[in-house]
Formats: C-alpha cells, sequence, structure tokens
C-alpha cells in the first residue's frame, strides 16, 4: 500500500502536465452543461396549429377559438389547402394540421355527424402524439357541449379529471435533461480517459518497466482508478454549481445521495476502461472498443427517451445497462428527492457493477504473459 | 555462487520455439555478455528472466527463487532496463527516480538523499528539474540505468542498452557498468556491439534460440582462433536457420 | 517527367498497401466500424422509442362504487395502462410513485355511492410522475380522454348522440410513427463522420508520435501522397458502411431510396472527403494520439450528435444554437439526404447543401494544408 501512494503522485503529475486532459476536464463540462440542455430538448411548449378551415361558419370559428384558448396551442397558419398545408409541416413551421371539412357547421346543427382530420407531423413522435392527444380532448370537450346546448336534458359532463403532475409541475424539460447530462459528463472522462491510460502505457513501453517491480496487481489497477475517481467527483460538483448557476436546478433530494451512488458508478465506469484498455494493443482500438460501448449505453439508458418504451429484448439488454441506473438516480434525487431506501434496486445494480468491472479489470491486468 | 541458473529453459510461440532448453549460469558479481543475432531469442529469454514472459518450460531461479512460480520475489531483486527507452518522459528527472524507488520500497528521505549523490556522481545536477522528455538520448539511457540500479537489486537486466548513442556515451556508459559491478550488482547484458562484448566477464552467444558457446571472451577468441568477439560472433553465426 | 509520375503512382499504390495492411491487422477495430452502423440501425429503428406503454397506474379509491369502477376498469383495459396496486392512503400513493413503483395514480374523492349520477360531477385526480416531463404529459393526456368518455358512457348517453364530431388521425411522414426517416440520414453523417474524421486524425497523429511521420516526411515522397494513401483506406470502409447502412434502411427498416442512387452516393462521397478533412485538420493542429482522440471523440462527435437533428429537432433550438448548427458539416450532409433519400427531390434543391459542403472541405483542406507546410518548414 505504501507504493500506492507513489503511483498516485505520479499519476496526478502526468494529469497535471498533459497539454490537453486538464483543459478538457474543465471545459468539456463547462460547454456541455452550457450547450447541450439548449440542444438535448424536446420540451413541448407550444404546439405551432396550422387550421385548414374549409367551411366559415360560426361553428368552426367557434372551435377555433377553443383551440386557441386551450393554451396548449398557437395558431400559426390558416392554409387554404391540403398541399398548401403540406408545405407549412415540411419546413417545420407547423407542428399539426386539423383539416375542418366544408359544411361542417351545417352538418352539426342539423345533428349529423361530420368528420374532423387530425395530422400530425410525426417526425419528432413526441410533439405529434402530443398534439393529437390534446387535440382530440379539445375535440370531445367541443362535441360535449355542444351536444349540451341542443338538447339540454342530457346531462353535462360527469366528470372533471385534475391533474397533479408531481416533481416537475411545470413539466419543464430541462431539470429532466439536466441531471442525465451529469451523468454523461462523469461517463464519457471516467470512461474514455482510463481506457485511453494503460494502453497509452504500452504504446510508449513503460509498462514493460513497471512489470519487472514488484507493484502488485491490485495496487496497479488501484493507482490508475483513484485519480479518475476524485476526476468524477470534481466534475460532479462541478457541474452541481453549472446546474444551479445556469438553470437555478438543484436536487430535491440530498447532494450526499448522488455522490454515495456516483463513487459506485465511476468505480464501475473507470474500471470498465481499464478493462478496454488491458485487453487493447493500441490507444485506436481502445479508443473505438470504448466508442462502441458507451454508444450502446447512452442509446439504451433512458437519456432521451424511456426505457419502458422499448420492446422486451431490448429492455432486457438495458438492464445490464449501467447507465440506466445512475440515470434514474440522479434524476429521481433531484426531481423527487428520492433517497437511498427508495432506490435499492439502482444501489444493488451499481455495486454489482463496481465490483464486478473492477474484479475482472484486477485480473486482465497481466504482469506476463 | 550462482545468481541465475536456468535449466533447459524453453519459451514457445505456437509451433515457433523462441528459446530452445537453454541451460546456464550466471556467477555473482560478474558482467555477463548475452549475444545473439537479431531473432536468435535473447530478448525472449532476458523477459523471461525478469518474470515479463513465462516459459514454456523448463526452469529458472533467478535471485534464488524460480521465476515461474514466484515472479514477484524475483521482481524484488532485480533492475531492469529495456530496448525501448522506458522511463516517463512527461515526468522531471528526480520525479522519475522517486517514483521507481517509491515502488520498491524506500522511504522518501532515503529516496531524496540517495538521488541527490547519484546526480553528483553523474554530474547532473542541473538536469533535476527537467522533464526527461527534454533529455538527449545519451542521459536517458544513463538516467534509466542509474533508475533500474537506484534500489540495490541483486542482478540488473540491460536490454541493448547502448542502442543508438555515440561511441563517448557508449564508453561512459560502460564506465557506470563497471561501478555497479563494482559494487556487487550482477550485470546481465544484451548487446550486439562486439566490441561490448570484450567488456564483459564472460559471454553467451545464443544461435537460433540455444546457447552455443558460453566463457570469457579471451577463451572464446582461443577456442575460435580468432583476434576479436567479432571473428567469433560471425563464425557462429554462420551456421543460423534462422535470417 | 514520365518515370517520375509511374514512380510517384507505384509509390501511392506502396503506401496504400501499407495502411490497408494496418487497419486489417486490427480485426477489433475494424469489426467495431462495420458494427457500428448495424447496431445503430438496430437501436434506433427498433429499440428507441418514445411511444407510451405499460404505464403503472395505482388505484386510491376509498368508496369504490359502480361508477368508480367502471372508470378504473376503462382505464385498465388500455394497452397503455397495467395495474400497478390498491392504495389505501394518498401517502402511499406518493411513497410509491417517488420509488417509482407507479408512474400514475388514479385518485378518486370519498364519497357517498351514487353521487355521480345524482349531481353529475365526480372529482378524479390523476397523479402522475411527471420527471419525464413529455412523457407524463402524453400518458396524463390519453388518460384523461380515456376517462372522459368512460364518465360519458355513465351519464347515460351511450347510444349515438345528435352532435358528434368524429377526429380521424391521419399520420404525415410515416404512419409507423418510427422515426426511420429522421435517423437513417443521421446515421450515415455520424458514422462517416467517425471512421473519416476520427480514424484519420488518429492514424495520422499515430504516426507523428511514434516518429514515423518524420521519416516519411523526410523521403522522397511528396506529402501528398503520404496523407493520401492514408484516406484510401477510410474511403474503402466508408464505402462499404454506406452500402450496410442503406442496404439496412430499405431491406430491414423498409425506408426506400425515393430520390436518385447516384446523387446519394455522390453526395456522401463529398461529405467523406470534408470528413476527412477535418481529420486532417485535426491531426495537422494536435500532437498526441489521446488529444486527437478526445478532441474527435467528444469535441466533434457531440455537436453531429447534438445539433445534426438525429436526435433533437434543430428548430427547437435557440437561434444561438440554430446558427452553430449551420457550422457543422453534418447537419449539410443530413439535410441533402434526407431531401434526396426521403423526399425524393432532384439535385437542384439541394444544391445550397452542396455548394456549402464543397465550401467547408476546400477551406479545412487549405487550412490544414499550410498548418502541415509550416511544420514541415
Amino acid at each position: 500500500m505504501k507504493t500506492l501512494r507513489f503511483l498516485l503522485e505520479k499519476e496526478f503529475k502526468q494529469m497535471a502536465r498533459h497539454s490537453f486532459l486538464p483543459k478538457l476536464i474543465v471545459l468539456f463540462p463547462t460547454l456541455m452543461m452550457c450547450l447541450l440542455p439548449w440542444a438535448a430538448n424536446l420540451e413541448v411548449k407550444e404546439i405551432h396549429l396550422g387550421v385548414i378551415d374549409r367551411d366559415h361558419s360560426p361553428l368552426s370559428n367557434r372551435l377555433t377559438h377553443a383551440l386557441e384558448a386551450s393554451g396548449y396551442f398557437r395558431l400559426v397558419a390558416f392554409p387554404e389547402s391540403f398541399p398548401r398545408a403540406l408545405e407549412g409541416v415540411t419546413s417545420g413551421a407547423t407542428d399539426v394540421l386539423l383539416d375542418i371539412p366544408p359544411r361542417f357547421g351545417e352538418a352539426l346543427e342539423r345533428g349529423e355527424g361530420t368528420r374532423v382530420f387530425i395530422a400530425p407531423n410525426s417526425v419528432n413522435g413526441t410533439k405529434g402524439e402530443l398534439a393529437a392527444v390534446y387535440l382530440s380532448a379539445i375535440l370531445k370537450e367541443f362535441s360535449v357541449a355542444l351536444r349540451a346546448a341542443s338538447s339540454p336534458v342530457s346531462p353535462a359532463p360527469a366528470v372533471e379529471v385534475a391533474t397533479l403532475h408531481r416533481f416537475n409541475a411545470r413539466l419543464a424539460y430541462k431539470p429532466f435533461m439536466v441531471p442525465a447530462l451529469m451523468v454523461m459528463l462523469m461517463m464519457l472522462l471516467c470512461g474514455f480517459l482510463p481506457a485511453l491510460n494503460i494502453v497509452g502505457e504500452k504504446e510508449s513501453g513503460t509498462i514493460e518497466q513497471i512489470n519487472v517491480t514488484p507493484v502488485g496487481k491490485f495496487t496497479f489497477i488501484a493507482g490508475k482508478l483513484i485519480p479518475y475517481w476524485l476526476v468524477g467527483f470534481a466534475v460532479l460538483t462541478y457541474s452541481f454549481l453549472l446546474a444551479w448557476l445556469f438553470y437555478d436546478i438543484v436536487p430535491v433530494g440530498r447532494f450526499g445521495t448522488i455522490y454515495l451512488f456516483a463513487l459506485l458508478f465511476v468505480f464501475g465506469i473507470a474500471g470498465f476502461g481499464l478493462i478496454v484498455s488491458n485487453h487493447s494493443a493500441t490507444m485506436q482500438q481502445a479508443m473505438f472498443v470504448m466508442f462502441f460501448f458507451i454508444m450502446i449505453f447512452v442509446l439504451m439508458s433512458g437519456f432521451f427517451s424511456p426505457i419502458k418504451s422499448m420492446p422486451g429484448w431490448a429492455r432486457a439488454i438495458a438492464a445490464f445497462n449501467p447507465l440506466n441506473y445512475f440515470v434514474e438516480v440522479v434524476r429521481g434525487v433531484y426531481l423527487k428527492g428520492s433517497g437511498v431506501g427508495d432506490m435499492t434496486r439502482p444501489l444493488l445494480a451499481l455495486s454489482s457493477f463496481a465490483v464486478i468491472m473492477n474484479a475482472w479489470a484486477v485480473w486482465s491486468y497481466r504482469k506476463s504473459r | 555462487m550462482n545468481v541465475i541458473t536456468t535449466e533447459l529453459l524453453t519459451k514457445r510461440f505456437g509451433t515457433f520455439t523462441a528459446v530452445d532448453r537453454v541451460t546456464f549460469e550466471v556467477r555473482r558479481g560478474e558482467i555477463f555478455g548475452f549475444l545473439g543475432a537479431n531473432g536468435a531469442g535473447k530478448t525472449t529469454a532476458m523477459r523471461i528472466l525478469c518474470g515479463l514472459s513465462k516459459p514454456t518450460s523448463g526452469k529458472a531461479i533467478v535471485a534464488g527463487h524460480d521465476v515461474a512460480t514466484h515472479p514477484d520475489h524475483v521482481k524484488r531483486h532485480i533492475g531492469y532496463m529495456s530496448q525501448k527507452f522506458s522511463l516517463y518522459e512527461d515526468l522531471k528527472v528526480w520525479e522519475n527516480i522517486r517514483l521507481y524507488a517509491g515502488i520498491y520500497g524506500m522511504r522518501p528521505a532515503e529516496i531524496k538523499a540517495k538521488s541527490a549523490i547519484l546526480l553528483r556522481q553523474l554530474e547532473f545536477e542541473d538536469g533535476r528539474d527537467k522533464l526527461v522528455r527534454s533529455l538527449p538520448l545519451g542521459w536517458k539511457q544513463k538516467l534509466a540505468f542509474s533508475v533500474a540500479v537506484f534500489h540495490e537489486p541483486r542482478i540488473v537486466f540491460l536490454d541493448e542498452p547502448t542502442g543508438g548513442v555515440d561511441p563517448v556515451t557508449r564508453r561512459q556508459f560502460w564506465e557506470l557498468i563497471y561501478q555497479v559491478a563494482d559494487r556487487g550488482i550482477t550485470v546481465f547484458v544484451t548487446t550486439h556491439y562486439m566490441d561490448e562484448a570484450e567488456y564483459c566477464d564472460r559471454v553467451s552467444i545464443m544461435v537460433d534460440g540455444r546457447v552455443e558457446v558460453l566463457d570469457s571472451p579471451e577463451q572464446l577468441k582461443k577456442r575460435f582462433r580468432a583476434t576479436s568477439m567479432e571473428e567469433v560472433f560471425r563464425h557462429l553465426a554462420r551456421g543460423t536457420t534462422r535470417s | 517527367m514520365n518515370e517520375k509520375t509511374t514512380s510517384g503512382a507505384s509509390l501511392f499504390g506502396a503506401f496504400t498497401h501499407k495502411e490497408i495492411r494496418h487497419i486489417l491487422r486490427d480485426r477489433r477495430t475494424l469489426l467495431i466500424l462495420l458494427g457500428i452502423p448495424v447496431i445503430q440501425i438496430v437501436l434506433f429503428g427498433f429499440a428507441i422509442t418514445t411511444e407510451v406503454r405499460d404505464v403503472r397506474v395505482g388505484i386510491l379509491d376509498p368508496t369504490p362504487d359502480v361508477a368508480t369502477r367502471h372508470i378504473t376498469d376503462r382505464l385498465l383495459a388500455n394497452d397503455y395502462f397495467t395495474f400497478a396496486g390498491l392504495f389505501s392512503s394518498p401517502a402511499a400513493v406518493e411513497r410509491s410513485l417517488r420509488r417509482g413503483e407507479i408512474e400514475m395514480a388514479l385518485v378518486f374523492a370519498p364519497s357517498s355511492p351514487g353521487r355521480i349520477t345524482r349531481d353529475g360531477t365526480v372529482p378524479v385526480q390523476l397523479i402522475a410522475d411527471a420527471s419525464d416531463p413529455n412523457t407524463a404529459a402524453l400518458f396524463t393526456g390519453y388518460a384523461t380522454n380515456i376517462i372522459t368518455a368512460a364518465a360519458g358512457e355513465l351519464a347515460g348517453t351511450p347510444e349515438e348522440s345528435p352532435a358528434r364530431l368524429l377526429p380521424e388521425m391521419r399520420l404525415l411522414y410515416n404512419p409507423a410513427m418510427r422515426a426511420a426517416y429522421n435517423f437513417v440520414p443521421g446515421v450515415m453523417g455520424l458514422v462517416l463522420m467517425l471512421i473519416c474524421a476520427m480514424m484519420t486524425s488518429i492514424s495520422i497523429v499515430r504516426e507523428k508520435e511514434s516518429g514515423t511521420l518524420e521519416l516519411l516526411l523526410v523521403s522522397p515522397v511528396r506529402p501528398f501522397v503520404i496523407i493520401a494513401a492514408k484516406i484510401v483506406p477510410y474511403l474503402i470502409l466508408s464505402g462499404i458502411n454506406i452500402a450496410t447502412i442503406l442496404l439496412l434502411s430499405v431491406y430491414v427498416l423498409d425506408v426506400p431510396v425515393v430520390g436518385s442512387l447516384f446523387w446519394l452516393v455522390l453526395v456522401s462521397l463529398l461529405f467523406v472527403l470534408v470528413s476527412l478533412s477535418i481529420g486532417i485538420f485535426v491531426s495537422s493542429i494536435v500532437r498526441s494520439q489521446v488529444a486527437a482522440m478526445l478532441i474527435s471523440g467528444m469535441v466533434l462527435m457531440m455537436p453531429v450528435v447534438l445539433l445534426s437533428g438525429l436526435l433533437f429537432p434543430v428548430e427547437n433550438m435557440p437561434i444561438l444554437l440554430r446558427w452553430t448548427s449551420h457550422l457543422i458539416p453534418a447537419k449539410w450532409y443530413i439535410a441533402a439526404m434526407k431531401k434526396i433519400m426521403i423526399e425524393g427531390a432532384p439535385v437542384l434543391y439541394i444544391l445550397r447543401e452542396i455548394l456549402v459542403l464543397v465550401g467547408m472541405g476546400i477551406l479545412l483542406l487549405l487550412v490544414s494544408w499550410k498548418k502541415f507546410n509550416d511544420r514541415i518548414a
């Protein structure tokens, strides 16, 4: 253990003296935290609605006003024809179209059924779907109100649904994205840097010199791991600060809870990086192997699309994704104020991840072959 | 007293036998030259002796321990300088010394005192705070050697230590080797400079994975009726089957 | 003169051969480079959706009656929702929401049985875990619609009502609600960028680091030949990857190439050249492999992923970011690909994209060429 001190000293000196690393460790989180919440934004603030009114009757006007008054939509266009309306959708100016057919008002007044068409732009799936949901809700209300007016005998709407959005009342996207972003940052820095480290020593030949010394495998891996663990904590703390400064986002729960889980996560992901490094012959190889896995980790992490929506096979894979658990944890603490007791499953998953990865990292580091 | 004993030491990579039933002894305190053409198997044999590579069969005892079963015991008592320069280029001179001395369990105060003496001996006190990257090759090699013996190992292994440096520096390097040998450290050195072979106490020559001859340079020259080690070597190398 | 050109050509051949051997030797990297597009297409195509399903619902119904049971049954009968437990107190609901055991709770106020039909309203509350705002908005929207409909049935008007409005859905662009049209061009841009920019920069810097580049540069070979030879294998790899992506997209995702294949390939080639110049540019400004990797991996890849519209719609972003996105070559390439592949637009419609890419390529090459020569001089 005495030797560990010397190894750590060396790692820190090398890191500090590197022409690029210290800059990266400071600049990358700053850049990501400044830009990403704006870029990775799927917030549905106002849905741009285009209404094709082929009727121009008092009733179609009333419907249009009802839509505008709902607060969900902004009326951006009144195109005359469907092809013209489509142009608006193609350019991205309109999110959803409502097509009111001719003789719409007449049909309703005569008590006949009539159809309206809803055409959401489904390229942005969530927005299109939300638009459709809101539109059909308003249409239903409109229809019920009409019915009530025409036949006073039948009862008014029988139910009033009040929706309480817990943990994120304003349905804002940034409080959802920013915590996940912190996790991304930690994973990128604490995954890639260790992955490049050991293989870098292999390429420069310095590892040979270490291998002829009596340094134990465990000490060696610990010497590589601990610096990244500290980097991870520094980056995390810095992200907490940036989140508060830029977006006024602070956790409902405790920082301590996040640190506890971060301890496990960084140990695990850095250990994973070291495994890749141990098994790689060149830095290029290590980089691409790491890139490959991190890509899968990120895409299957619930970072921007819920894991629950995935098909069974994908969910089965995602169950082994450490990122998935840590994203859940940080979001839980930030938004819901979850404590350790609420998150026993992630705790268990991340602990096993950390243990397995590091045992493997120690095992895969061979001093001789 | 032998510090290295090998018995039918063999290393195979697939069907290729890099080291073929090698048996020899190295005595304590001697400068042992380990010669051979490129690809004759000297680096592989040396890596086995250092515990960097596991023998396929046979046995090697280095500093009293079996390299195959107790490589970490062996490593505690040896120093090693690889063919490829292997100090940390992005660390300063004193930082490299401190790192390796620390790894071998020396205490910081001890390291400090001893590295001051070392740098004085090398007349390199003003180089203490220089990044190793900025040093000329000759200095790098002298430094790598000094680091390899800093913890007073019983044996130091040098893999072509003077490759690529000028004759003057080579000369200086051999002075260092002699000083170390005088301290009782056994020096095990591979080289392909035949003039350097003359400086060794005993020399072995490897051909195609086997140790062909092992004796003092004088005896070898006498045996092959040669005037220089160069001639001895050329005589033996003629029989090689590997390029 | 003639002699010189033939020797140049044979040298080029020799160098290319060397580069190809380098890549073939590293099987693992090769496998990954060929595998990345496949994995991405599969994940984007089949795993990543924002579709709502299996929302776990808890029920808090202190005084169950016919009406509340009807509403509950209607809600749970829907595919979107699954039953996750009966609760007896608001505190228990809150706890389960926090622990993530349920995502939504349907809460009825305690009331005397039969209240609904008597005075006409029953207060129903949906408590949703809105930490994922969009999903929450969607499933509460669905739930509200279902509950309203169920209440309508209760109100005793299940028969044809006089004034009926039938909303009919017509999805624009991709009826399957899969964003394949959006991500296939995106994956192409990402993969080409990865191979061309990242691989090239790393492999050039690697030679710089090991000193072999110096060795090559002092040889009589012109630097241009060395760099060009380095590029060839990546060109081949890019070609293979484009083919893989297109085949997967047509045969697995059923996203046909509507427009001209010729222009698609040509524009892709143009983008490959731009990416290669980025790679050369990066390699001209950094010294170490680590720096090359981190710059191309994080500093280059990140904006491509974010601002190219692959994952997040650029239209939603603030003006500053939308402007920044114009600086990203992949954005123009992806836009051009969308127009060719999906809309089948003729080449005139993508003239702007082509011109921007050409401009970027020339600029990057000039800058890195100058940097490169400065270093040699």
